[in-house]
């Protein structure tokens, strides 16, 4: 037996111990069933804390990490393996955390060893829940703007400003921050990353209501709140480097909208059952025509992503890039859902009650509004290509 | 299979580009136009096509072809696209030989596949007979008679249809139009008795005929297939033909885009490259978002059609939707952002949207494949 095919032996045996039975479904409710950990996390089950913990121990929350730090330390096919092995039985994710797709990439590309060594093992059990300080009431779009401001105090800095966008900033346990270092530079140049515990005085994050119900998102305001030097990542003011290098990470995600959409079940089927059909044609002809639109550019989106990864592990051409699938994934997020309100009719627009899942379409629908601003709008994604891909200045 | 091309199928796209560039760039394309060619296209150039085994591409090896299949044929096709060098590449050696491969018996594929590899023949596919693409809607008639089958109508568009040496002609043997089943097909010389050619001179310069049947008379050995079955193997070849001409599209958006970015990086206006306004910039950078979207869309269709995937008729039609949909958005771009330059004859972007307009129409455009699309989704 290859090390590959007794490496599955091993993975499939694991997880069918490991693995409580009620972990073994897709969600029903993605926003009760995922789990987020950190300190504050109140565990919906026992069977969730239970393959959280268990996943984290073994490293599998962050299986490509390096062992050292708490990660699994598989290589791509070992990965393969385990990712095809948790689909087999139908796991669900044990552990969603800004921490494994934000932060921890970072820090394992730009961090100093003693903040991997501090940072990454929490991250990877769990333990401690990260969220993003980037854009400012004044900084959106232009988030090189931004004017919160961390002054050197010696063996220490103070940081003074607002944060605004902070995802789940109210349940996070510490932040990645966006700071000005220095007044003089230019824009890009002042700028660091720094890390700070959310229970630090002076930290105070406050919920903001969006249109559609929920509050994903915090305001954070910072009042004369210390960072320790030793809590910045790479060199000051070189911030600006791995903000990029997050931002381009948070697009391929928010991308993946698209994506994920084209797996379930089709709009055309369900179509069919609201509004019926003759001789094999949705009734309504104009929302046929909308949705077969929709289903020819959500497959060649899906192909597109699939050509991406390929041309990437091949490492044939240049491929396309995280701001095209973030620009193109996202508009067909919100075209889907539009449709969906369509197909739906007036049963859509029930915000409460049974019937409607508790207002589950009309508030999706709404939060994927948000799709194509967040993580950098669609406008900047289309000027991120014209400079970076077509040279157009 | 990986989503993309292999070393092989590589370095025939270079072939092909370094080939088509120097021997049949658009200026060729005008030269056939302005000199009113007869054929549409320059039989030194298909000559050249021939011995470099282009025609014999997707002939299977036992009839000396090189069995190279639908992906690596259509890097020549895309490429085909961008030069728009017209010839017989796709209706004799796609489409003829998809067709007579699916059904064939070994006389007709020994006769036709060798021929066709070796250039001593060259063929067309008469189907439509309305200005709609309609396989299912066929009325032509064909009965049969003692030892022969007589065949009568009028077929349209008949791409490469004066020139070709044979025809496959779909025709009705059973059933009334609108019904699959009743299909057959034939190989008939476009010389037969009865046979009547009339050129169509078309947008892009190539010629599409108008051939009317009266009382053709063919022997049993001329039926390609089963009688009342061949619907399978027209649609088929149809799907082949349509991921073929989503690669032309794709070739003709990839250089219609390419030729208007480099125009505004070098156009002045305002005492700026038009290429510095966020207006236009938005518009190069969905656009260029979209033809991402096609190069994918296309080569997994082409790669279905390969390996005999059920889905292959579903996404042939989702690729040719895509395509038509980009490839009209492309030329029309090229031209609006070429401003007055890109109305006039003497500059070359004009020529891709009367290729391109062509092209999206043959075998299906956008409102039919999305059409086919749903219902083959069931809605």
């Amino acid at each position: 037996m290859s090390s590959l095919e007794s490496f599955r032996q091993e993975t499939r045996e694991w997880l069918e111990e490991n693995c409580p039975e009620s972990m073994r479904s897709p969600m029903t409710n993605v926003e009760n069933d995922q789990c987020w950990g950190g300190r504050k996390w109140t565990f919906k089950s026992e069977d969730q804390k239970l393959w959280m913990e268990r996943m984290g121990a073994k490293g599998w929350t962050a299986p490509d990490w390096p062992k050292e730090y708490g990660g699994g330390g598989l290589n791509k096919e070992e990965l393969k393996v385990l990712k095809s092995e948790l689909a087999r039985i139908r796991a669900r994710s044990p552990l969603d955390s800004f921490g494994i797709w934000m932060i921890g990439p970072a820090l394992l590309k730009f961090g100093s060893e003693a903040l991997k060594q501090q940072h990454l093992p929490p991250i990877v059990r769990g333990e401690i829940r990260w969220c993003q300080g980037y854009s400012e009431p004044g900084a959106g779009s232009d988030l090189a703007g931004l004017q919160s401001k961390a002054v050197d105090m010696g063996d220490h800095f103070i940081a003074n400003g607002q944060k605004v966008w902070t995802s789940y900033g109210d349940k996070a346990d510490w932040m990645f921050c966006l700071l000005r270092t220095d007044p003089d530079a230019k824009k890009q140049m002042g700028i660091s990353l720094v890390l700070f515990d959310m229970e630090t005085p002076g930290v105070t994050p406050k919920p903001i209501k969006l249109i559609s119900g929920s509050s994903p998102f915090c305001e954070t305001f910072l009042d004369d709140v210390r960072v320790e030097k030793d809590q910045v990542v790479g060199e000051v003011n070189q911030g600006w480097t791995i903000a990029k290098y997050l931002l381009t990470h948070e697009r391929e995600m928010i991308g993946g909208f698209g994506i994920s959409a084209a797996g379930s079940k089709t709009l055309g089927a369900l179509a069919a059952e609201t509004v019926g059909t003759t001789n094999g044609r949705l009734d309504d002809l104009f929302l046929r025509t909308d949705i077969a639109k929709w289903e020819i550019d959500a497959a060649s989106f899906a192909f597109t992503a699939e050509r991406v990864t390929d041309e990437v592990k091949s490492g044939s051409g240049v491929g396309a890039t995280s701001a095209m699938l973030k620009y193109y994934g996202t508009e067909l997020n919100k075209r889907r859902f539009e449709h969906l309100v369509k197909i739906n009719g007036s049963n859509s627009m029930i915000w409460e009650g049974e019937v409607s899942k508790n207002g589950w379409l009309p508030k999706t629908w709404l939060r994927t509004k948000g799709n194509s601003i967040e993580g950098g709008t669609s406008e900047v994604q289309l000027n991120i290509i014209a400079k970076n891909i077509l040279g157009l200045g | 299979m990986a989503l993309v091309l292999n070393e092989e199928q590589q370095m025939l796209k270079e072939s092909a580009q370094g080939f088509l560039a120097e021997h049949a760039p658009i200026a060729e394309l005008r030269a056939q136009r302005d000199a009113g060619s007869e054929t549409g296209y320059s039989s030194t150039l298909w000559n050249q096509m021939v011995n470099m085994g282009w025609a014999a591409i997707l002939v299977p090896e036992e009839y000396g072809g090189l069995a190279f299949g639908h992906v690596g044929m259509a890097q020549i096709v895309e490429q085909s696209g961008r030069t728009l060098t017209a010839s017989p590449l796709f209706s004799t050696a796609v489409l003829g030989v998809t067709a007579i491969s699916l059904a064939g018996n070994e006389k007709q594929k020994t006769e036709l596949l060798s021929g066709i590899a070796a250039g001593e023949i060259t063929m067309a596919l008469a189907v439509d007979e309305k200005i709609h693409h309609s396989p299912t809607q066929t009325a032509m008639r064909a009965e049969k008679k003692g030892d022969s089958y007589l065949l009568s109508g009028v077929k349209r568009y008949v791409v490469d249809g004066s020139t070709a040496d044979k025809l496959i002609v779909v025709t009705r043997t059973a059933g009334t139009p609108g019904e699959m089943k009743g299909i057959s097909l034939f190989v008939v010389d476009r010389t037969a008795e009865g046979v009547t050619v009339e050129r169509t001179q078309m947008v892009d310069g190539r010629n599409a005929a108008i051939i009317s049947f009266t009382n053709v008379e063919v022997g049993l050995d001329a039926l390609l297939g089963e009688q009342d079955r061949g619907f399978r193997t027209l649609s088929a070849t149809l799907d082949a033909g349509n991921a073929h001409l989503a690669a032309e599209l794709l070739g003709i958006a990839q250089e219609s885009f390419d030729r208007t970015l480099q125009y505004m990086k070098e156009r002045k206006q305002f005492g700026a490259f038009i290429g510095s306004f966020q207006a236009l910039q938005h518009r190069a950078s969905h656009w260029w978002s979209e033809i991402e979207l096609c190069k994918s869309v296309v080569l997994k269709a082409l790669q279905s059609i390969d390996e005999g995937d059920v889905k292959s008729p579903a996404l042939a039609s989702i690729a040719k939707a895509k395509l038509c949909e980009v490839a009209e958005l492309s030329t029309n771009e090229a031209i609006q952002l070429h401003g007055g330059i890109g109305m006039t004859d003497e500059y070359e972007i004009g020529f891709f949207i009367k290729r391109a307009r062509p092209a999206q129409a043959l075998f299906g455009d956008y409102n039919y494949h999305a059409d086919r699309y749903a219902l083959i989704c069931g809605y």
